[in-house]
Parts: structure tokens; C-alpha cells; sequence
């Protein structure tokens, strides 16, 4: 009779961690993982006691005192008496702005180029071959300085557009294009004025309901719905008819000239153009060959079967090809989104205040903190790039391929 | 970029921890050459010229500094610095010396740990507008767009002037002189705002200089100065001693066209014999050669030589003396004597 029984139990000895291959692994990460914490805490020591040495020390206080400067793009008010800290709101929220603009216009750009790329035109082909080629292989600043520089030079002053001789109008009385920016009508809510921006985002409801609703009558009866002039409908009708039933509660405010420069309405300066315009093209290059790529990682035979089925091409693109190539093409859109919030902080070049320019620019200037200052602002970068990934990781665990 | 300048710095900072406590003078001496952070170019004050030489107000101090250190006037590097780098400069000690229109402050002084040695200019900042937008007085200008040097102080005596005027602006930040000159020209702004003496260089070099006024108002005082870091004397002292050597060589009639038989023997004058090095040792105090000060004025000239010939009437930019005259012409430069 055998029996059987395990093969003893070798106990750890400490010799393993280098014989022994299970254990070799993390006796050399551990040395590693020693080796640059042992850095990094010889640069901060160095740090501070140089710091000590020239008798300067870390202190946040300079957030609390009054900037003393002026911003001329602010989203929240701000005046030269409020505080370092209040400035660097500001100029976060230019920079968010800033980015959040070129990514909706980087992505917008992106995909139409990268669709068209592969366009059976030769023409239209070429001309996205020359796009990409063209705006992804110059530096991001040299575009930035070459829109703003070309702006400033082509488009009129506004005191071109005074007196009876005026060299320059603005486009039906309502928009005025200058050197400094475009100045736009901006709507005035009269009371009642919410009612009609209530319906508005209730109509948005109102057609995602009515889509899902196609869907799924599709699905269960196969009866298909129209969807775009139904669409249109609900989302504009309802608004329009609340806004003449309360008597046109929302009125448009127009620029005028008054004095040196254009006043009232929205004003668009030329530094958040260039930047957004910047941006946008350069990176809407990369996501164009992230695009080609996602759409010519689906096999050819996908598109044959679809087009055997019946389905004609924008259907085969829109049903069959779009939805399985955002599995490639999401994750590196991650990255470019990234890149456009980093690149942002270029705005210095053409008097954009983002937060380089705020808090890393003026206020490190004016307090000469510049250790804090920078850290602060690497800080802010760190936190607005995890947060731009978790959310694009959320939508690309949401279209990744589900294994079943 | 800019990122990496300060982080460039903090490593400077920190692994050249030695070379700032080993005196400056002798860091000089042994590299044979002053590092000298300048403006990246602004007319009459320093920019460098058709061949790649600096030449300038300001260059004129670096390089009477070198003369009295080194003995040679062209042993100077000159670093080109923006408004934003010049002090992270200085502090992480990629330069000797700053000699770029910086207007000597509290904070700067006391709290960003320099030292200002003296004042080598009396500037106030003023407004320059284009002739044709009819405008006389800065009271004006309530709406207006001004271009404003970003890292300045004149962005904050902007605010307070138009604050306490009760007026309002936008304010535009450019970064360098270059591309403010361009952006005022387009009419992108109405008003362009800097110290005086800049404007009235960057005016100089506008292809039509009547087309545009300074207005009379100047909002705030500016004493620009050469500065150096806080904790080494006496390097402070070389600096400062040599930018009052140009100006008492001013005062007491020592020009670069008679300064070698001045110093080749004893003048009746005791002061003159102690600055030429002919009576006395102030040259050894300072760690100098005794001749130092004769080789500082020879340079580039005596302090008025030097403004003459850069900035005075005669040039493009056409500055007067005003209160750059010295203290016996009605002036405030006023030198400390040599004994």
C-alpha cells in the first residue's frame, strides 16, 4: 500500500532571493524601487537645504494676496484686487476651455480627414495625404504664431470700420471680424427666457427617447422609422413656438463700435482663434491616421459581407466598420486628447492666459515663487490628464470588444 | 519650455550648490569670461548689431565690469534673458551679472534675495499711441487695448493706474518686445506700454517714428540698475563700484579721450589719483588690479560717453538727460566718493 504524500515543504531561506528565479524578480525591483526613492529624496534634500542656504522657504502663502494684474479672458469675475489664488482659477478654466474646444474640433477634423484618406477619389485622397503630412510634421507653436501672426496682419483694424469712409464692415451687422478677435451677438434673457432654454435641453430628451424608440421598433417589428426630419423637429419646434408665445423673451445683444474698440456682444479673441485653430488642425493630423488605422484594422471581407447583405457603403461604414474600428482607434485618441491639453500650455506665445500663463507666467513673476508656482502647475496638469483618462477609458471599456 | 528652464534651474541650483559659495569674483577670474544676462535685444540698450556685437546702454556696463575684472572688454558672454528667465538666471547662477532694464523693487530686492548696486537709469513707465488716434493725455484712453510686456512691473502699475482712474482696459500680454512692436503696428492694440526710454527705442526703430507719441503722463517709478546675487559682497561691491566709477568719471571730467594721461601720472586732483590707482590701494580692497578703474572707463567712455553714444540725443532713440544728468547739472546721478 503506497500512500501519498506531498513533497516536503521547502522553508524560505534567504538565499533564494537570488537562486532562486521566483524571488529573484522582486529582490531586483525592491533594489530599483530603493534606488529611486534614494533619488528622489537626495534632489529634495538638496532642494531644500540650498533653498535654506540662499535663505528662501517653501510657502503657498503668496496664493492668498492680491495678483495686482488684469486678465482680459476671464470666465468668472476677476479683478487686479483679487487673489493669486483666484487667478489661477482663471486661468484654469482658459485652459480647459481652450482644450475642450480643440478636442470636440481636433476629433471633428480627425475623423472626416481620416475617412477621406481612404476615399476611392484620388483626389480627395491626396489632398488628406497632403493635410496630415503637412500639419503633423510642423511643431505645434510655429502653427500657433503663424495663425495669429496671419490674423493680425490680414484682418482689419477696428478703427477700420469707423467713420463714413470705413475700409471694413462687419458681416450682416452683427459680426465683426478685426485683428483682435471676432465680435459676436450674445443672446439677453429676458424673464421667461429660461422657459425657452428648458424646452430646449427637454427637446434633447425628447430625441434620444425618439431614436431609442426607432431602435426598438426596428428591432421588434422591423418597421423603420424616418429618423432625421422627425429629429430635427422635436429638437427645434417646440423651442421655437414657446419662444413666440412668450413673446420673444431671449433678444440678441450686437457689438458696436464705441470709443477704441467694439463693445457689448461675445468677443472672441484673437489669442483663444489661433490657439483653438492651432490645436485642432495639428492634432486632427494624428487622429486622422489613428482613424485610418482603426478603419483598416477591419478585414476587407467584413465590408464584402455587409455589402452582400444589401447595406449600401455609409451604412457599411456607420454599422459594420465605425463601431468595431473604434476599438483600435480609441485608445490613441486618449493620448492625442492628452496632448492637446499639454500643448495648450503654448498659449504664452500668443498672450493666451491659460494657467502657464497665470499662475506659471505672471503671478511666479510677480511673487517669484517659482518652485511652488511649478509645482502647483505640474499638479494641475497631472490631475486634468488622469481625469481625461479615466473618462475616456470608462467610454473605451464601453466599445472594446466584449469576449463572451 | 518654460517648464524646463526652472526645472533646468532647480538642478543647477542644486548640484552647483558649491559654486555660489566659492565667490563670484574668483569664479570670474579662473573662467577668463563674465556671463552677462542682457535683454534679447531692445535698441540703444543691448541688442547685437549686423557682425553678432552686442553694443548697447546696458552691454556698456557688462563690459566696463569685465574691463575692471578681466582686463578685457570683449571677454563678456552675453546671455540673451526675457522678463520671465532673467531672474531664474541670475538665482541658479547661469549669469554674474544682470544688466537689462530691471527696475530695482522691495520685493526683488529683499524677498527674491538680490541686490540692486546702483541705478544706471532713471525710467518711468509711459504709453505711446499712434498720432492718428487723437488721444493726448493717458486719461483717455478708458476702453482702450494696451500691449504690455508680460513679467514686468509695468503690468501691475498698468492695473493701478487704470484702477485709480477708474478706467477700464484689456490688457494684452506678449512676451517679448519684438513681437509687441508687431502687434502694435498691426493696430491689434491701441496703446503700447513699457518704460519710457523702451518706447522711445522700439519707436526708433518703427519705419515712420512721427506717426507715434508718447503721451506726457509717466505712471510710475522705474530705477533701472544692474543687480547681482544676494550673499556675495564682494562681487556686489566690484559691480557696484564700477558703474560708480563711470559715473564719477562723468562728474570729475574723466573721458575716454584723455584718460591715458590722466592715469599715467599724478593729477592734482586726490580723487582722480585714487580712482586712476595712482594714490592709494582701492583697487586691492576690491580684490582688483590697481588700474581697474582706468580700464573700466576705457572701455566704453564715462557714464555720459556711454549714454551719448547709445541713447542720448544724437541716436534714434533721441533720449534727453533729464534725470540722468548728474546731481551738479540738476540730475539725480550722484556718486558715492572714492576714498
Amino acid at each position: 500500500m503506497t500512500t501519498m504524500t506531498d513533497p516536503p515543504q521547502e522553508s524560505f531561506r534567504l538565499s533564494m532571493l537570488l537562486n532562486d528565479t521566483r524571488y529573484r524578480s522582486y529582490t531586483f525591483q525592491f533594489i530599483a524601487l530603493m534606488a529611486v526613492v534614494a533619488l528622489i529624496a537626495y534632489l529634495g534634500s538638496n532642494l531644500v537645504q540650498n533653498l535654506r542656504a540662499a535663505g528662501l522657504n517653501i510657502s503657498y502663502q503668496f496664493l492668498g494676496e492680491p495678483s495686482g494684474y488684469d486678465i482680459n479672458q476671464r470666465l468668472i469675475e476677476y479683478d487686479s484686487q483679487s487673489s493669486h489664488w483666484r487667478a489661477s482659477v482663471v486661468g484654469i478654466l482658459n485652459t480647459l476651455l481652450v482644450a475642450f474646444l480643440a478636442c470636440v474640433t481636433a476629433t471633428i477634423f480627425g475623423v472626416a480627414a481620416g475617412v477621406l484618406r481612404l476615399s476611392k477619389n484620388w483626389l480627395v485622397r491626396k489632398l488628406m495625404a497632403v493635410y496630415v503630412e503637412a500639419f503633423r510634421n510642423v511643431p505645434v507653436l510655429i502653427w500657433i504664431i503663424i495663425i495669429f501672426t496671419v490674423m493680425t496682419a490680414v484682418l482689419p483694424a477696428p478703427r477700420a470700420f469707423r467713420g463714413d469712409d470705413a475700409t471694413a464692415s462687419m458681416l450682416f451687422d452683427a459680426v465683426a471680424f478685426t485683428n483682435r478677435g471676432v465680435f459676436i451677438p450674445s443672446p439677453i434673457l429676458a424673464s421667461g427666457g429660461w422657459i425657452v432654454i428648458l424646452t430646449f435641453l427637454a427637446s434633447i430628451v425628447g430625441v434620444i427617447f425618439y431614436r431609442r424608440y426607432a431602435t426598438k421598433l426596428l428591432y421588434d417589428t422591423g418597421r423603420l422609422l424616418p429618423m432625421f426630419w422627425p429629429s430635427v423637429g422635436i429638437l427645434f419646434l417646440p423651442s421655437i413656438l414657446i419662444f413666440f408665445i412668450l413673446g420673444q423673451p431671449i433678444s440678441l445683444e450686437y457689438p458696436e463700435l464705441k470709443g477704441f474698440n467694439f463693445q457689448g456682444g461675445w468677443t472672441i479673441r484673437g489669442s483663444l482663434i489661433a490657439l483653438w485653430f492651432a490645436l485642432a488642425i495639428y492634432t486632427g493630423a494624428f487622429i486622422a491616421e489613428n482613424v485610418r488605422a482603426g478603419i483598416q484594422a477591419i478585414s476587407k471581407g467584413q465590408t464584402e459581407a455587409a455589402a452582400s447583405l444589401g447595406l449600401r457603403p455609409g451604412r457599411i461604414m456607420n454599422l459594420v466598420i465605425l463601431p468595431q474600428a473604434l476599438r483600435v482607434i480609441i485608445p490613441p485618441l486618449i493620448s492625442q486628447y492628452l496632448n492637446i491639453t499639454k500643448n495648450s500650455s503654448l498659449a504664452i506665445a500668443v498672450g493666451y492666459m491659460d494657467i502657464t500663463g497665470t499662475l506659471g507666467g505672471i503671478t511666479l513673476n510677480q511673487t517669484g515663487r517659482a518652485i511652488e508656482a511649478v509645482l502647483l502647475l505640474m499638479l494641475f496638469y497631472l490631475v486634468i490628464s488622469l481625469s481625461i483618462s479615466a473618462v475616456m477609458n470608462i467610454y473605451n471599456n464601453a466599445v472594446k470588444l466584449k469576449e463572451r | 519650455m518654460k517648464n524646463s528652464v526652472f526645472l533646468g534651474a532647480l538642478t543647477v541650483a542644486g548640484l552647483a550648490a558649491g559654486a555660489a559659495a566659492a565667490g563670484t569674483l574668483d569664479d570670474v577670474k579662473a573662467r577668463g569670461k563674465l556671463n552677462c544676462g542682457v535683454t534679447t535685444g531692445l535698441v540703444g540698450f543691448a541688442a547685437p548689431d549686423a557682425n553678432g556685437e552686442w553694443g548697447g546702454f546696458d552691454v556698456g556696463v557688462c563690459r566696463a565690469v569685465a574691463a575692471a575684472v578681466l582686463g578685457d572688454p570683449t571677454a563678456v558672454e552675453f546671455v540673451p534673458t526675457t522678463g520671465k528667465t532673467r531672474f531664474t538666471a541670475l538665482a541658479s547662477g547661469e549669469i554674474d551679472m544682470l544688466a537689462r532694464n530691471t527696475t530695482w523693487t522691495f520685493s526683488r530686492d529683499v524677498d527674491l534675495k538680490f541686490e540692486f548696486v546702483g541705478i544706471n537709469y532713471y525710467d518711468g513707465q509711459g504709453f505711446m499711441v499712434p498720432k492718428d488716434l487723437g488721444v493726448s493725455s493717458a486719461k483717455e484712453l478708458d476702453g482702450a487695448t494696451v500691449c504690455i510686456q508680460t513679467g514686468t512691473t509695468t503690468e501691475l502699475n498698468l492695473a493701478d493706474f487704470f484702477r485709480s482712474n477708474s478706467m477700464n482696459y484689456e490688457p494684452v500680454p506678449i512676451e517679448t518686445n519684438a513681437e509687441a512692436q508687431q502687434q502694435y503696428l498691426a493696430g491689434a492694440c491701441d496703446v503700447y506700454t513699457t518704460d519710457a526710454s523702451g518706447l522711445a527705442a522700439t519707436r526708433a526703430a518703427f519705419e515712420d517714428p512721427a506717426g507715434h507719441v508718447l503721451l506726457p503722463e509717466i505712471v510710475s517709478k522705474e530705477p533701472l540698475g544692474p543687480l547681482v546675487r544676494h550673499g556675495d559682497n564682494e562681487w556686489g561691491d566690484v559691480v557696484r563700484w564700477t558703474l560708480n566709477a563711470l559715473i564719477a568719471a562723468e562728474e570729475l571730467g574723466i573721458t575716454s579721450a584723455n584718460i591715458s594721461e590722466m592715469a599715467a601720472e599724478a593729477t592734482n586732483n586726490p580723487e582722480i589719483n585714487r580712482m586712476m590707482g595712482t594714490e592709494g590701494n582701492l583697487g586691492e580692497m576690491l580684490g582688483l588690479e590697481a588700474d581697474w578703474a582706468v580700464k573700466a572707463i576705457s572701455a566704453g567712455g564715462n557714464y555720459g560717453e556711454l549714454f551719448e553714444k547709445n541713447i542720448g540725443e544724437n541716436t534714434p532713440v533721441g533720449l534727453a538727460r533729464g534725470l540722468n544728468a548728474q546731481w551738479t547739472d540738476g540730475g539725480l546721478l550722484y556718486s558715492p566718493p572714492f576714498r
